[in-house]
């Protein structure tokens, strides 16, 4: 038993920290410190800086131009990130589509798409759910027909993260209706300005616009953007899975999001108490530590186990459901903390001579009506569950 | 990082879970637990030539361990096959005494957890739940914070069984006659050492709790298909698993920090939550297996009275909560 991070682990973490001192932009981390919205460019800023540095493609070989980590070292890089405030690397071309087409796809794609998502030429971004393809995603429908070279698409897909940045798309479409569900679905690559496409905002519970729909009429798109196989759709996303669940738990986050919790419930307030010293607070306070402090050693148990058998096992869905309740939880607490002070919105009508709180606390509302989301997306709590029930428990 | 016991401790883990498994099985479990003078001493004489004891005490003090991954490893087997002899006390006292050389062979312990008063070295007063002091050989006791043993013949006592097996007692002292230890009785050590304990026992009793909740689940039929069908069921089912995880997380963070600064407070974050979890593990097993988990007959009846009261021993869930809440008011 041993809890620690070796000699050259620790080297890395501190090479991971020196270089967020100096090269993360202080106005982008404070941004991402207040949960302000961040725009294409603030991403494509900080894309940029570690594209430079080389740490961009974090899931990729050496050999594609990514940094050939394990999962230790992503891990200590994600968690350095959170704490420092970093964007989140925007996952759907470097952490999705990337070791897709490393694994499936063929020399020319690689040779093709890689370097222009290392570069930010294309901002690729997902058509996965549908209006009746939620949890039961096999059910799609979005229907991609032969005619000749193309593939003729035509049906809607939804919660497309950023697709209002996106000049690319992959999607999940049907194009076999016999046998499983499953088993008739493909993996496609098209371009956003192909006529035929429409996409439109979702304005979210907390007024954001983070998702899109996407609505596809007589869209050809050439039979060379397939991925893998024709019908081997399932398979890809499947794999895809798997890498969408490195920082599954986002322990980052959850440290983070309390200690702007403790600082605030820490500040003497108009009538000289502090919140954190009342007893009922901090005992609630102290339940959600306890929680974090065992789930960094549970995905630190997660981590030892997937550098042991080369993947994340069924268990990353244990790290999904709870730390997704523990992220929850410190929203719901920090909400509270404020009192009547959560409720301006938007939050920047006030400035800041008129503000009640902190500008890193005034969208303690919105991230916990935000982050209500954490449990639903990537796969439902409710799914998750039934995943560990067969997998994990054999029921 | 490495999460893989030890060879050293991966063979203790199997001697002693090999032993209970022959010698210890709960069937004699339940002779013992339940009836005076709830304690085997043959057995208990065995396991401490099997090393029990010494894996509890640190070699430079004779032992063979020590350490909080050592304490971990043997409560979780013994609480794996619910073993009801008073281990609590004896990992306890060797927080407490400089010599250890009766403890390491078979010596038995019973600690009172208040203090009493001392007129010279005559003691007075009431020590209330002594784990084991039913059949201790010697009495260890707090008073003025200074440590005093006392031979338990020449103490009063009220010895009883507990609800959930195992035995404890009264002690009544009335200027009884006790041998002064040291002047300074570290007894804040001795609980964080017995709290890490009674989280590895009870992580122990949730592992073979869970697993016979499961193996239940799968062969239990009800409107035609294993009850472990249905999703009402499943869903609990993974939520005590992913509860039991960050138990185990949380006793092996308190086991890490076992000798550090950071000692007190990570005891304290264990035992909150495994209090917490194993009072989950015990309801939901009960409610899981149906009306056959109430019967004395089934096992699962015997680890849930364990597992809920666990909390009931060195301060509960909320004590321990307050303690680990207490520390940010001196941020």
């Amino acid at each position: 038993m041993d809890l620690s991070f070796s000699p050259a682990e620790l080297a890395f973490r501190d090479e991971v920290r020196g270089f967020l001192a100096e090269a993360l932009p202080a106005a982008l981390a404070q941004k991402v410190r207040n949960g302000e919205a961040l725009d294409k460019a603030d991403f494509g800023q900080w894309h940029a800086i570690l594209n430079a540095k080389g740490w961009l493609a974090n899931t990729w070989p050496e050999a594609f131009g990514g940094t050939g980590w394990g999962p230790v070292q992503r891990h200590i890089f994600e968690e350095e990130c959170c704490l420092a405030y970093a964007p989140r690397i925007v996952p759907f071309g470097l952490n999705m589509l990337g070791p897709v087409l490393i694994k499936f796809g063929t020399p020319e794609q690689q040779a093709d798409r890689l370097p222009r998502i290392l570069d930010g030429r294309d901002w690729w971004c997902q058509g996965y759910s549908e209006p009746n393809a939620g949890s039961d995603l096999a059910s799609l429908r979005c229907a991609a027909l032969r005619d000749g070279d193309h593939y003729v698409i035509n049906g809607q897909k939804t919660w497309t993260s950023y697709g209002q940045f996106a000049n690319k798309i992959f999607c999940l479409v049907r194009t076999a209706t016999t046998g499983k569900p499953q088993a008739g679905i493909s993996f496609v690559l098209v371009d956003l300005d192909t006529p035929g496409i429409e996409m439109r905002p979702i304005r979210l519970i907390e007024g954001g616009h983070e998702v899109n729909e996407v609505f596809f009429t007589d869209v050809r798109v050439p039979v060379a953007n397939l991925v893998g196989e024709e019908n081997q759709g399932w398979t890809i996303a499947k794999f895809l899975l798997g890498h969408e669940r490195t920082n599954i738990a986002g322990v980052g986050y959850s440290v983070q999001a309390f200690e702007q919790l403790r600082v605030l419930a820490c500040q003497p307030r108009d009538d000289s108490t502090r919140l954190i010293d009342d007893p009922l607070f901090a005992a609630r306070l102290a339940t959600i530590e306890i929680d974090i402090e065992a789930m960094k050693i549970t995905n630190l148990r997660m981590l030892d186990n997937a550098r042991r058998n080369g993947a994340p096992g069924p268990e990353a869905s244990m790290l999904k459901i709870k730390g997704a309740v523990i992220r929850q939880s410190i929203n719901d607490l920090a909400r509270r903390a404020l009192g009547p002070a959560a409720a301006p919105f938007p939050v920047e009508a006030l400035d800041g001579n008129t503000a009640l709180v902190p500008p890193d606390q005034a969208r303690n509302a919105m991230r916990y009506f935000n982050n209500r989301k954490l449990s639903i997306f990537g796969g439902s709590n409710e799914i998750q569950r039934n995943i560990l029930s067969k997998t994990m428990v054999g029921l | 990082m490495d999460f893989q016991p030890s060879d050293d401790r991966r063979l203790l883990r199997d001697t002693l879970t090999r032993y209970l498994a022959e010698q210890y099985p709960l069937s004699h479990r339940n002779a013992v637990a339940y009836a005076a003078p709830y304690h085997d001493p043959v057995k208990w004489a065995e396991m401490a030539d099997l090393g029990v004891l010494h894996a509890l005490v640190p070699e430079a003090r004779a032992g063979l361990g020590g350490a909080g991954f050592d304490i971990m490893t043997v409560f979780e087997v013994l609480g794996a096959a619910l073993c009801p002899e008073p281990f609590l006390p004896a990992v306890m006292a060797v927080q407490m005494l400089d010599d250890l050389e009766p403890l390491l062979a078979g010596h038995r312990y019973g600690i009172g957890l208040t203090e009493v008063t001392a007129q010279g070295n005559s003691l007075s007063g009431r020590l209330s739940v002594v784990y084991g002091g039913n059949v201790a050989d010697t009495l260890l006791a707090v008073a003025d914070g200074a440590l005093f043993a006392i031979a338990t013949k020449d103490a009063k006592l009220s010895a009883y069984g507990m609800i959930d097996g195992g035995g404890a007692c009264e002690v009544f002292l009335d200027n009884t006659t006790a041998i002064p230890v040291t002047e300074h009785a570290n007894l804040a050590q001795a609980m964080d050492a017995g709290a890490l304990a009674l989280c590895a026992e009870a992580i122990g009793a949730m592992d073979t709790s869970f697993a016979m909740l499961t193996d239940y689940l799968k062969t239990r039929k009800q409107f035609g298909q294993t009850i472990g069908s249905f999703q009402a069921v499943q869903h609990r089912v993974v939520d005590l698993m992913t509860e039991i995880e960050q138990a185990r997380s949380i006793t092996i963070l308190a086991a890490s920090r076992f000798g550090t600064e950071e000692q007190t407070r990570a005891v304290s974050m264990a035992k909150s939550l495994v209090g917490r979890v194993a009072q989950q593990v015990s309801e939901e097993m009960i409610q899981l297996h149906g009306g056959i988990a109430m019967t004395w007959d089934h096992p699962a009846s015997h680890y849930a009275k364990r597992l809920v009261m666990i909390d009931h021993q060195l301060g509960d869930s909320d004590a321990h909560l307050t303690r680990v809440a207490a520390h940010y008011s001196d941020t």
